[in-house]
């Protein structure tokens, strides 16, 4: 599902460059849910905003559904981020002056689909993550961990081929952050691929592989035995 | 363009901060006002002024005879001489468009010194002598009876034409007038008809109290043989007086034996030319309506500009989230547009509203207390308004186009880092 080949990427601080991903060679299968680990400046966040084609690598090969990532405008961009993935934030980024039903139903906005379709999917979507109820509700008026199953609603609502989560659990308590792991462990048995970015080792841990990263490079890959996050909601 | 969601959208984010939503649109609203007014105000004043030329033949001059100041054939320098009858046909002949030509007499009428009776009523009021033509030359009407006529004139019937203030000078209210007589310096005349100012709502009521009688009696009844006083004359429509001015003058020049280097020897006054002296003045205060109003609206223009790029200032990460779900960087360029747009059309639209209600009431005003002078009618046209709204939707893009711009330039991903 996803290829990545010797990616390279450094950030201009003044005179000084900081090469912060220092040749990446990783793939993902598809139905995989991974773990991608490290501490604050380990590159995680920068190989996740590659990935999810916000920022463009300097060198290197990036194949996503066997489609060449590369030299993209911003038009395109916002196409193949459309179609091919779903980002869940970790300060869940929901537009604040629309309804949950709505921030869910937006990606399928810019699929021009129509109102309609839109709005029952975004529905079944909701309804999917246990907040139908809830649909005409502000974020203002949901809790956290509610505010993140509707981001990850609303991620999946375009039916991306793959979901990127960027620390999805790191604003939350740890009661919730296991019911947000047990809907992600939830969607990727129905087969999607999901990668998790995260610095807590039991997160990672209800993933089925860690990927860790150090100073820009891959320093440890392994299949781990998925811990289910059921068992403590 | 009339897609649902789009205007949910941009009556949401103007709706979110009302009070800054309404600031902004009051320098639109401030502008298209003044403009507004602006215009109306310089149509009143010309309408006003304009009105006192309305019915008369502005393509017009005046010419009267002086003293000459240079010696010419054997005659000296200092004569005082008169124009002759037969030079009005001279000029007809030499001069081509020519529409019309009227030698004129009047009395002195001294003021105080009453030269009129009826009865035991009596008024001091000016006297001409003149051919029927002069009332297409002045802004008159045939009120009452009938005007001169060329039999008046070939017959040299003593016959007047009295204007309308005469009439309520000296006679009942409901007095028949016509077939009366008036005695104008011993000599009867009968009245044959009145006339009224077509621009008399103002306060021109001297202008109905003139008296006119034919050319011919007047010589005739006062002595005048066949001199003219002095003279007006018309060019046809689509020719200029002005160009035509300088043929009229040499043709009396030679008639009257006036040296052609004298200029001061006739006098003359263009009518024509003042009157394109007040038009190009209006075009001028129009001008300056406009550029006024138009630099006021740009302030208020720019008013939209800057609050439109402290929206998206506030917007960027909302902006960032709507580019990572993959909205086209060319939809939120259309949304800001059209939030600009929008803002700047319903806040001008509003001052053209008030604007017009100003107008209206100031018309409203102006009929209740009665004619003011030279001010009448203000009132933009449709075409003003058509502009107005052409140039409001213009000047939205324009406000809208840098914020759109800037919005557009935000990447996602900086757009996320803002917290």
């Amino acid at each position: 599902m996803i290829e990545i080949k010797d990616l390279h990427k450094s950030y201009k601080m003044g005179s000084n460059s900081l090469h912060v991903l220092k040749g990446i060679n990783f793939s993902v299968e598809e139905g995989e849910l991974v773990a991608i680990m490290g501490s604050s400046g380990s590159g995680k966040s920068t190989l996740l905003n590659i990935l999810g084609m916000l920022d463009g690598a300097d060198s290197g090969e990036y194949n996503l559904d066997n489609v060449p990532i590369k030299d993209l405008n911003e038009t395109k961009a916002a196409q193949y981020r459309n179609k091919f993935l779903g980002f869940v934030f970790q300060s869940f980024n929901l537009i604040n002056y629309k309804s949950a039903v709505e921030n869910v139903a937006l990606p399928l906005y810019y699929q021009k689909v129509n109102r309609k379709v839109r709005q029952e999917k975004a529905l079944k979507y909701l309804e999917q993550v246990g907040l139908r109820e809830w649909a005409t509700h502000l974020p203002s008026e949901l809790s956290g961990g509610q505010k993140q199953r509707v981001a990850i609603a609303r991620a999946m609502a375009a039916e991306p081929k793959v979901l990127l989560a960027d620390e999805p659990t790191g604003a939350l308590d740890s009661k919730t952050s296991y019911e947000v792991m047990d809907l992600i462990q939830k969607i990727n048995d129905a087969g999607n691929t999901i990668l998790v970015v995260t610095h807590e080792e039991d997160i990672a841990h209800m993933c089925k592989r860690i990927v860790h990263l150090k100073d820009g490079v891959i320093v440890e890959d392994k299949k781990i035995e998925q811990v289910r996050a059921e068992q403590y909601v | 363009m009339f897609n649902k969601d789009r205007w949910k959208e941009i009556l949401e984010v103007l709706t979110s901060n009302w009070f800054r939503t309404v600031l902004t649109a009051f320098g639109v609203f401030w502008g298209i006002l003044i403009l507004i007014i602006l215009l109306a105000a310089g149509k009143g004043l010309e309408n006003g002024i304009k009105q006192d030329f309305s019915g008369v033949a502005t393509n017009t001059m005046f010419m009267w005879t002086q003293s000459t100041t240079m010696a010419y054939q054997g005659l000296p320098e200092g004569r005082n001489f008169n124009f002759k009858l037969e030079d009005v046909d001279l000029i007809k002949r030499n001069v081509p468009n020519l529409r019309i030509v009227s030698p004129r007499n009047a009395l002195r009428s001294q003021s105080g010194v009453d030269n009129v009776f009826y009865g035991t009523e009596s008024g001091s009021y000016r006297v001409f002598g003149d051919y029927p033509e002069i009332i297409f030359q002045n802004s008159m009407y045939t009120a009452h009876g009938r005007f001169l006529n060329h039999n008046d004139i070939a017959k040299k019937r003593k016959v007047i034409v009295i204007g309308d203030g005469i009439r309520k000078d000296l006679y009942e209210e409901g007095e028949e007038v016509l077939g009366t007589y008036l005695k104008i310096q011993g000599v009867n005349f009968m009245v044959v008809g009145t006339y009224k100012e077509k621009s008399s709502n103002g306060g021109n009521q001297n202008a109905e109290r003139q008296i006119y009688v034919p050319f011919t009696a007047f010589s005739q009844a006062f002595n005048r043989a066949d001199n003219v006083g002095w003279m007006a004359i018309t060019a046809k429509d689509g020719n200029s007086i002005s160009n035509l001015k300088e043929d009229v003058i040499n043709t009396v020049k030679q008639s009257r034996k006036v040296h052609p280097d004298d200029e001061r020897a006739i006098g003359f006054f263009d009518l024509y030319e003042e009157y394109n002296k007040i038009e190009s003045l209006f075009t001028a205060m129009r001008w300056i309506a406009i550029i006024v109003g138009t630099l006021v609206l740009i302030s208020g223009v720019i008013g939209i500009s800057n609050i439109m790029l402290i929206v998206v200032k506030e917007r960027t990460k909302e902006i960032g989230i709507r580019r990572a779900l993959g909205e086209d960087p060319w939809s939120i360029k259309k949304q800001i547009l059209m939030e600009s747009i929008f803002l700047t059309i319903i806040s001008g639209m509003f001052g053209i509203i008030c604007g017009t209600l100003f107008i209206y009431g100031v018309n409203t005003l102006l009929d209740s207390v009665g004619p003011v002078d030279m001010f009448l009618n203000p009132s933009v046209s449709v075409g003003v308004v058509t502009a107005a709204l052409i140039t409001l939707i213009l000047s939205g893009l324009l406000a809208g186009f840098i914020p759109a711009q800037s919005a557009i330039k935000v990447r996602p991903i900086d757009a996320l880092r803002t917290e």
